[in-house]
């Protein structure tokens, strides 16, 4: 039977390692979304523009990062990118940067989905009532594409946070690292890492039923 | 005022137009008729630009289609299009819908193209649905509007496609109500619709459209008088809309 001993758990746990971490679990979360959406979406709207010049580098760039892992990308960015600009990097850094351009492949496909996902007449409306290309886009397909596309882009949110436990592998101070350290320091390693599940389930858990409040809200009524 | 000379359009190696040619006057009702097919909706289409064609020409109040020099979107601004699905954006209210174009394509300020919104919603008989979304409107409701929307941009011409055909039967006449007000008006129309009823009423001209050519292109009278003297294509089509 496992004994367990959580009489470390206390303010002071959370206040000296937790919180560092869990500070930046979010504000890499925050950073690569809207990021994320950001260039994803440009990536969309040139693989959807016609044009061979824009639809080449795109759907390259979107299947290259949809095809290797993400700790891989992780890994490589951080040896890479200080061979680049000659002088070394951050962990940190790396990783918002990683995160970011891992992002925008994956919502470039959400971005584009969404946008097919509005119907054709609604652009030819758009433009018999005299609307540019950047108009109707702007005003009438892109509002309604993201408002259709809101429980992927959550669900990406989602699985986005807990991505971001694998910059464990630059060393970079997430939350599973704030734990990590914790147990070390209090030899407890199994209640911590416990907890560590349990903590990012309820943030997880929480997120998916924002989620469902902000559809019900937004959805359209056709 | 419109003038298309020898339209021919091709999807990949499929033809869906071969040589149409059509001419519309100011204050002009024409309407297009045919099977399904036929290839009307397209050739409306070609008309304000939302359909490029590969041979011949169209000409929409001394600007050519085909010239690189035309600035489309501003002449597709001055031609009002009612769709059969209606397309009012649903994300937007009523009065959004009504004014959205006329701010950012027109340049109008939002008081006066309020105004001028809600003066022709007034006149299709809405003006109770102004703060509406169109997911709240009927079928008949939304096409109304849709039909004030186009209206609101003070367009030369308005082109209707099928503006009926996708409406419950009981909302056809509220719809038809508003473009017979329209035609006697003097506005210049032209209507893809397999409404013969309102074709004998309203219409001037009268095209029949078969697999992508135009086989008659007469007047009204002629059309529905001496429909002896028409094609027996024409003949045939006729007999078996109007039995009902």
């Amino acid at each position: 039977m496992l004994s367990l001993d959580l009489s470390f758990y206390n303010w002071g746990l959370v206040t000296n390692y937790l919180l560092k971490g869990f500070l930046f679990s979010v504000q890499l979360t925050i950073i690569a979304t809207v990021g994320g959406i950001a260039f994803g979406t440009v990536l969309a709207l040139m693989k959807l523009s016609g044009k061979a010049l824009l639809e080449y580098p795109a759907t390259f760039y979107v299947n290259t990062m949809r095809s290797i892992p993400l700790v891989m990308v992780i890994l490589w960015f951080f040896l890479i990118i200080p061979m680049l600009i000659g002088r070394p990097i951050g962990a940190d850094l790396s990783a918002t940067i990683t995160f970011i351009a891992f992002q925008a492949a994956f919502f470039a496909e959400i971005v584009r989905a969404g946008i097919q996902s509005v119907p054709l007449g609604q652009t030819f409306a758009a433009e018999a009532l005299g609307m540019t290309y950047g108009q109707n886009m702007r005003l009438i397909v892109l509002p309604q594409a993201f408002r259709n596309m809101i429980p992927v882009f959550m669900t990406q949110v989602i699985i986005l946070f807990q991505d971001t436990s694998l910059v464990y592998a630059i060393g970079a101070y997430d939350l599973l690292k704030g734990f990590e350290i914790a147990g070390k320091n209090y030899g407890r390693p199994i209640e911590t890492y416990a907890l560590a599940a349990i903590t990012y389930f309820v943030i997880c858990f929480s997120l998916s039923r924002v989620a469902r409040k902000i559809q019900a809200k937004v959805a359209i009524i056709r | 005022m419109i003038e298309l000379k020898n339209v021919s359009k091709w999807y990949g190696s499929f033809q869906v137009l071969t040589d149409c040619s059509v001419s519309i006057t100011k204050g002009e009702v024409m309407v297009i008729c045919g099977p399904s097919g036929s290839g009307k909706s397209t050739l409306i289409k070609t008309i304000n630009a939302l359909e490029p064609f590969q041979a011949g020409e169209i000409v929409v109040d001394g600007i050519n289609l085909h010239d690189p020099k035309t600035d489309l979107p501003k002449l597709r601004a001055r031609i009002g299009m009612v769709f059969q699905q209606f397309e009012l954006f649903p994300h937007l209210s009523v009065t959004e819908n009504l004014t959205l174009a006329q701010m950012k394509v027109l340049g109008r300020p939002i008081d006066e193209a309020k105004a001028h919104g809600l003066k022709y919603l007034d006149r299709v008989g809405l003006i109770a649905q102004k703060d509406k979304f169109p997911g709240q409107l009927s079928g008949g409701q939304q096409q109304r509007v849709a039909i004030a929307r186009a209206l609101s941009m003070d367009p030369i011409v308005m082109l209707f496609d099928e503006p009926t055909s996708a409406l419950d039967p009981e909302m056809v006449g509220e719809v038809l109500d508003v473009m017979v007000g329209l035609a006697n008006d003097g506005t210049t129309m032209c209507c893809v619709t397999h409404e013969m009823g309102f074709a004998r009423k309203v219409s001037d001209q009268v095209i029949f459209m078969d697999q992508g050519q135009i086989i008659e292109n007469c007047s009204k009278e002629e059309f529905f008088g001496e429909s002896s003297k028409r094609s027996h294509r024409v003949q045939d089509f006729l007999s078996k809309i109007l039995a009902h």
